[in-house]
């Protein structure tokens, strides 16, 4: 019963950076634009969250300030996408050259040089709720949040019809470009809170290794959802899932598996998973269409 | 000729972007260029190092542009990287032949495993529809986690390290290492005091092998069928395929091809530079450097080389400017950024290109 319980909460706190980002990237993507930067944009709200937190001493205000700062980047990427009809792909690397770059740029200028923050103080760390942080609620709050707009909202509505029929949107004298704007937008907010749900809730502070792939996790894990909210965030409890079996089998000494072989169990996982199940899937049909 | 000059248009604003950060941050950026400039062109030895930087970044520069010709991005080229790295450190720990067998055998078959490993991802795409972007990140998870595993293995694992055990002396490609600590070696070299300094740093055969990688692939875009083939596929799926081209074949084939080059820039930095390979905690960037080199070259293979270069130079004289100026290194990852952000959006600079254009004509 307490392996259940050591695996069941691990899991849901190694899913919640996982969940915040593929939701924004859900909500990017739905509206047609590819982000591949969500990366970026993640290690941007990391460092500003933890920056913010410990120069206010209030974990929300922190919380908060990292999803402005991945919004700042998708702020470049709206532009780049929806403004000068950049490649997307193209504009979203760039993206995670900038956001790693500036984020590790700026903690060098604000701590002396050095590429870590000092670590937080207990209270000022996302508190903790019943057992889990405080984030771990948020996160599958959002989903439901995203749940309800896409399909019980009229502007969810055509936030996803601007990615599936931008020409009959247009025609319908909606304005696609303002919700795509708004759907890179919010994907950026949404990566900074992922990004920050790391540096000031499951460690305590940012460091250059901090965000290592998590983003192109989360990428995997909207396809795995088929840009579906709920389905979404499934995926994402299954990686932070293995990521748990990971730990709680390596911290056992009765089972000898190699942690590392382990560890690659979840990717070739989604990969027969996607093998057998993407011919059914349908990505947005205009996504990555400037026009 | 237009490519070239909006990379070029490109790197001189993503240039102008890092001295405009240096300056907000009271940095100032006419001292950081100079730091920049004189480390690396001032000696010989950092014009070597550059050299020995830029090889893994022309070859998995190459491997991406490789696959962008044929429509296929490939993120994948950071687990080729490793895989290409895993084997040459491998094969050339336990093979003992004589370095004429021994050279080209490692590399023959890091190239072999590297390929099957990017050629995998090609497979999934043709055969199952998966998308290579996914498939490929992935995959470069199961190479980092399984080279990991390597490393652990008992007889290839070098007890109390992180490390694995030294490739043979046959397997190195590092030009002229016994003869440079021989005593007519040195003898030689100090008559020639340019050739000792650049031949100081392990200066190894990986930039010939690269250079060599540039023209085949250049060759075999430009002057064969199956180029042709891999490019009409990229141009269009559908035409490809009403012209009566494989097109399925082609993807598999394109992406074995371009995760044999990045396995070879692998291979080329174990057996010149590293000579072993280290337990990962992340990943390197090897790969996806070579995005941008990719993109930075518009997608060519010379391009490739000339971006290859350029970053490799960018990246080794842009760490000098913390130690002599205290200015965050990193400023060269928004340089980076900002350089493949313009690339992403050539309208900006359209306007005046043909402004340009149009007073050369008065002329």
């Amino acid at each position: 019963m307490r392996s259940f319980l050591f695996l069941f909460s691990t899991t849901l706190m190694y899913s919640t950076p996982l969940i915040f980002t593929a939701l924004g990237g859900v909500l990017s993507e739905k509206s047609g634009i590819i982000n591949i930067g969500l990366e970026g944009m993640m290690t941007m709200g990391a460092f500003i969250a933890s920056l913010v937190a410990l120069k206010t001493g209030n974990p929300w205000m922190g919380f908060l300030a990292g999803g402005l700062g991945g919004l700042m980047l998708a702020l470049l990427h709206a532009l780049a996408a929806i403004r000068y009809k950049a490649n997307q792909v193209v504009s979203g690397m760039a993206i995670n050259f900038l956001g790693s770059g500036f984020a590790i740029f700026l903690c060098r200028l604000f701590f002396e040089g050095t590429s870590m923050t000092p670590p937080l103080d207990l209270e000022k760390k996302i508190p903790v709720w019943m057992g889990q942080y405080a984030t771990v609620y948020i996160a599958l709050a959002a989903t439901l949040l995203i749940w309800f707009l896409f399909y019980k909202t009229i502007f969810g509505l055509r936030l996803i019809s601007a990615g599936e029929h931008p020409k009959s949107t247009d025609a319908a004298g909606l304005n696609v470009a303002w919700y795509r704007t708004i759907g890179v937008l919010f994907s950026g907010f949404l990566a900074g809170l992922g990004g920050a749900s790391l540096s000031i809730a499951i460690v305590s502070n940012f460091r250059p290794t901090l965000i290592s792939g998590q983003g192109f996790i989360a990428i995997a894990a909207l396809i795995f959802g088929k840009w579906k909210p709920v389905e979404t965030m499934a995926a994402c409890l299954f990686f932070g899932f293995s990521q748990a079996l990971v730990i709680f089998l390596g911290g056992r000494e009765d089972i000898a598996v190699s942690s590392q072989l382990l560890s690659i169990l979840p990717y070739v996982l989604t990969l027969i998973v996607l093998v057998g199940f993407m011919g059914k899937t349908t990505s947005p049909s205009a996504l990555g269409n400037a026009d | 000729m237009k490519k070239f000059l909006l990379s070029f248009l490109c790197v001189l604003g993503g240039l102008l972007f890092g001295a405009m950060i240096l300056k907000l941050s009271g940095i100032s950026p006419l001292e950081a260029y100079t730091v920049m400039l004189k480390g690396a062109f001032s000696r010989p030895s950092y014009l070597a190092y550059i050299i020995i930087r830029s090889t893994p970044l022309i070859l998995t520069g190459l491997s991406v542009a490789f696959a962008f010709r044929t429509g296929l991005f490939n993120i994948g080229a950071e687990g080729q990287f490793i895989i290409g790295a895993l084997s040459a450190a491998y094969f050339g720990f336990i093979f003992h032949f004589s370095p004429w067998v021994q050279i080209p055998l490692v590399i023959m078959l890091s190239i072999l495993v590297s390929s099957l490993y990017g050629g995998l991802a090609g497979f999934l795409k043709a055969r199952f529809g998966v998308h290579e972007v996914i498939s490929t990140i992935m995959l470069n998870w199961i190479a980092l986690y399984f080279s990991n595993f390597m490393v652990n293995l008992e007889g290839f694992h070098k007890p109390n390290t992180e490390t694995t055990e030294f490739i043979q002396q046959s397997s190195s490609i590092t030009l002229l290492e016994n003869w440079k600590a021989s005593d007519a070696g040195i003898a030689w070299l100090e008559q020639h005091p340019f050739l000792n300094e650049f031949m100081r740093p392990p200066l190894n055969a990986g930039i010939l092998i690269a250079l060599a990688a540039v023209l085949f692939i250049w060759i075999l875009l430009k002057k064969t069928s199956f180029g042709f083939k891999l490019k009409a596929v990229g141009n269009s799926i559908e035409a490809a395929r009403y012209a009566g081209i494989n097109v399925n074949k082609k993807m598999t084939q394109s992406m074995m091809i371009a995760g044999g080059l990045s396995g070879l820039a692998g291979a080329t930095h174990v057996m010149g530079v590293s000579k072993n390979i280290a337990i990962l905690a992340a990943h390197e960037g090897y790969g996806f450097d070579g995005i941008a080199v990719s993109l930075i070259g518009s997608n060519s293979p010379f391009g490739a080389m000339i971006a290859g270069l350029f970053l490799g130079t960018l990246k080794y004289s842009g760490q000098k400017i913390q130690s002599a100026l205290e200015a965050p290194s990193e400023v060269i990852s928004i340089m980076i950024g900002a350089i493949i952000f313009f690339i992403a959006i050539p309208v900006i600079f359209e306007k005046p290109m043909n402004k340009l254009a149009k007073l050369w004509e008065k002329k």
